[in-house]
């Protein structure tokens, strides 16, 4: 059961070798999460996660090998997690995404699917089945990892980031749809993380490390806020960025 | 399914809540699944609740019985301390131990064993019941410190966890007003109050220290003692206390209660008490439950929540009551006046939370980020000195240290076992704590 911090017992991560989840899990392990059960693609680096978790005090650790470009794949998956779990779930992290570099791959149809399926379709999926369960406990909490990329939509990244913004929007009503059930989704919008997802790409202003997302988190899971933006103050930026110009907006998004 | 959530507004939980009219009704739910108590849902955490499950909402079995001449009453698991008043104030009779809030049932006083302002003499809750009736998956029971003792131990402060209490033979306090005779002195630091209370608690049927946390440097622990007994027969016959005609309509936005505005209001609260008056008059719920005056007071601290703090640590150990107070006024953390108290030898509750000692009960608001780790950091030092912190206060302690705290839960789990072998009663406090085990 979560405490009165949103501090949760036992943890689902959807995407668990995403390095800003397993920044989040550390923490959530620090405090009072117990079981850990972590759904991913590569099986290795979920038991490099899992074995991490375990190092920061988790008590028992469960992975689900999981391909996020078969979309009939979350149903099945969320199962299996709940059932590693074994007793309720305070807390799902979807933490699933793909970025990659965009010039390289925006003539090709498939991937353009491919980025829409691993941003936008299984993590649908998934939350669909996540929130069923969810109701049926009574309690329970969902985070979901967007992007401040998907509050303003860019040309150099319009796959990734227009595939966010679906999850993003689509999420908020999914949270007012919870209001009063006991079961509470925020959204968490970092700006550019320094990872392996982002490497060789160029920095933004406000970059941070995952360790930065994750101590921000643990605080909105405190103050139960419907977004938390990482650094706080892209809350403000971006405010102002919703509203630039189309033509001013081309000109500095890419700078 | 009905959103319910503790008297600090923090972990929500959605069950479905039914209300049992009669012990049968309440037997039959029993043989249905996993099931948690619920009264007036002054427990400030998680203790009255079970996401997903069950809740049985026993404020219809209200019944209160005749007083007989030596104050003994019979009243359903349901009643509250208020409508009880109401009833035996007037007849003379007042409850041999309240606590801040008259809106507690019967069967919550029970399980969380609460304890009052005259703990130090009078002990907790459960020293005063004659007897129980008790409903568990394995039947109904009577019990009583001499019929099945461990049963009725287990029960007081088991956190409702040991059985659905149904009926309560409580036995009342000859008083002959309405009326409390207070006498107040205020201190401006800590040592001097703790000093007062030690040296002077025992002429006093009650006694009770607001202290302020957010005074620093020598005016640290500054504080305002009150202490008192009942008044002999005035003119008047006693009359039942007045319910409060103020409320909080709405819940406050976020950091209404931050660090100017507790600051400002202690200040104010400090100075408004005199720094001696002897043998004040004060009304029952005045001096006993000033925070029922204003209804829905916990939607002051916004829609976060807020959380209380209590520890007990034993009679030799005061030391880490001024520890605790010092950490917290130089963290900056916003605690509204503190309650600090000495307690009693405790009961034989397995569970029950007095022992001989201080406590000090801090009412806080959640956001602080630093707000967690200092209270594991709190859990320590209570815990170094053999103390512990109160279950039906508790939203956040590490189940770790539950059985430090409560060194007697191995045994409690076999009593328990013996009426509840499927774990069918439940709560999340008992889940998050793991007190059934995992």
């Amino acid at each position: 059961m979560e405490n009165a911090f949103g501090q949760p017992q036992s943890v689902v991560v959807l995407g668990g070798t995403s390095e800003i989840a397993r920044a989040i899990v550390r923490k959530l392990c620090a405090a009072r999460a117990e079981v850990v059960v972590l759904a991913g693609r590569d099986p290795a680096r979920l038991a490099e996660a899992a074995r991490e978790a375990e190092e920061y005090g988790a008590a028992r650790t469960e992975v689900v090998v999981v391909d996020a470009e078969d979309p009939a794949s979350a149903g099945p998956a969320v199962a299996a997690a709940f059932e590693r779990v074994g007793a309720p779930v305070d807390l799902v992290i979807v933490a699933v995404g793909a970025l990659g570099d965009q010039s390289e791959f925006e003539n090709d149809p498939a991937e353009a699917t491919r980025m829409v399926t691993v941003n936008m379709t299984w993590p649908v999926a998934a939350l669909t089945a996540v929130r069923t369960r969810l109701l049926a406990q009574g309690h329970g909490r969902i985070l979901v990892i967007t992007s401040v990329a998907a509050v303003r939509v860019r040309r150099s990244m319009y796959l990734y980031a227009g595939a966010k913004a679906g999850l993003d929007r689509l999420c908020q009503g999914m949270s007012d749809s919870l209001v009063g059930t006991g079961v509470r989704l925020q959204l968490v919008r970092p700006g550019f993380v320094r990872t392996k997802m982002t490497a060789g790409q160029k920095e933004a202003p406000f970059t941070t490390g995952p360790n930065e997302v994750a101590e921000y988190v643990v605080r909105g899971l405190s103050s139960n806020a419907p977004v938390i933006w990482s650094p706080p103050v892209l809350r403000y930026l971006f405010m102002v960025v919703r509203h630039l110009p189309a033509a001013v907006w081309r000109r500095v998004a890419d700078l | 399914m009905t959103r319910l959530a503790g008297w600090g507004r923090t972990p929500a939980a959605s069950a479905s809540v039914v209300t049992p009219s009669s012990e049968e009704a309440l037997v039959e739910l029993l043989g249905r699944g996993p099931l948690c108590a619920r009264g007036l849902g002054r427990s400030y955490g998680d203790a009255a609740q079970l996401a997903g499950g069950t809740v049985a909402d026993l404020t219809g079995l209200d019944e209160i019985g005749p007083i007989d001449d030596a104050g003994l009453v019979t009243l359903g698991a349901g009643a509250s301390v208020d409508a009880l008043l109401a009833v035996s104030l007037p007849e003379g009779w007042f409850v041999p131990v309240t606590p801040g809030t008259r809106q507690v049932t019967m069967g919550g006083a029970v399980a969380a064993d609460v304890h009052g302002k005259n703990h130090h003499r009078d002990g907790s809750f459960g020293s005063h019941v004659e007897s129980l009736r008790l409903a568990t998956p394995r039947g109904v029971f009577d019990v009583s410190p001499a019929v099945d003792p461990d049963l009725f131990w287990a029960t007081v402060g088991g956190m409702g966890l040991t059985g659905i209490v149904t009926r309560v033979r409580l036995r009342l306090l000859r008083v002959e007003s309405d009326v409390v005779l207070v006498d107040t002195e205020r201190f401006d630091d800590l040592d001097g109050v703790m000093a007062a209370m030690v040296e002077g608690d025992e002429r006093y049927r009650y006694s009770v220290a607001w202290v302020d946390c957010t005074a620093r440097g020598s005016r640290t622990g500054r504080a305002v003692l009150t202490r008192g007994d009942h008044a002999p027969a005035g003119a008047d016959a006693p009359r039942a206390p007045r319910a409060g005609r103020l409320s909080v309509p709405f819940v406050a936005p976020p950091g209404l209660l931050n660090r100017l505005s507790v600051r400002a209001f202690n200040e104010a609260w400090f100075r408004r008490a005199p720094r001696h008056a002897v043998a004040e008059p004060h009304s029952i719920g005045g001096f006993f439950h000033p925070l029922d005056g204003v209804a829905d007071w916990n939607r002051l601290y916004g829609p976060r929540g807020f959380l209380q703090y209590q520890f007990v640590v034993p009679e030799g150990a005061g030391d880490t009551v001024r520890a605790v107070v010092e950490r917290l006024a130089r963290s900056g953390l916003v605690s509204f006046l503190a309650v600090l108290k000495r307690f009693g030898p405790g009961d034989p509750g397995h569970l029950s939370f007095p022992l001989a000692g201080w406590t000090l009960a801090l009412d806080l608001p959640v956001g602080a980020p630093s707000l967690p780790g200092e209270l594991d950091a709190l859990d320590e030092l209570v815990l170094s000195v053999g103390g512990r912190v109160y279950l039906a206060k508790d939203a956040r302690l590490a189940p770790a240290k539950v059985e430090a705290m409560y060194p007697r839960l191995e045994e409690w789990r076999a009593v328990r076992g013996r009426v509840d072998p499927e774990g069918v009663l439940s709560s999340d406090l008992a889940r998050r704590l793991h007190l059934v085990g995992r």
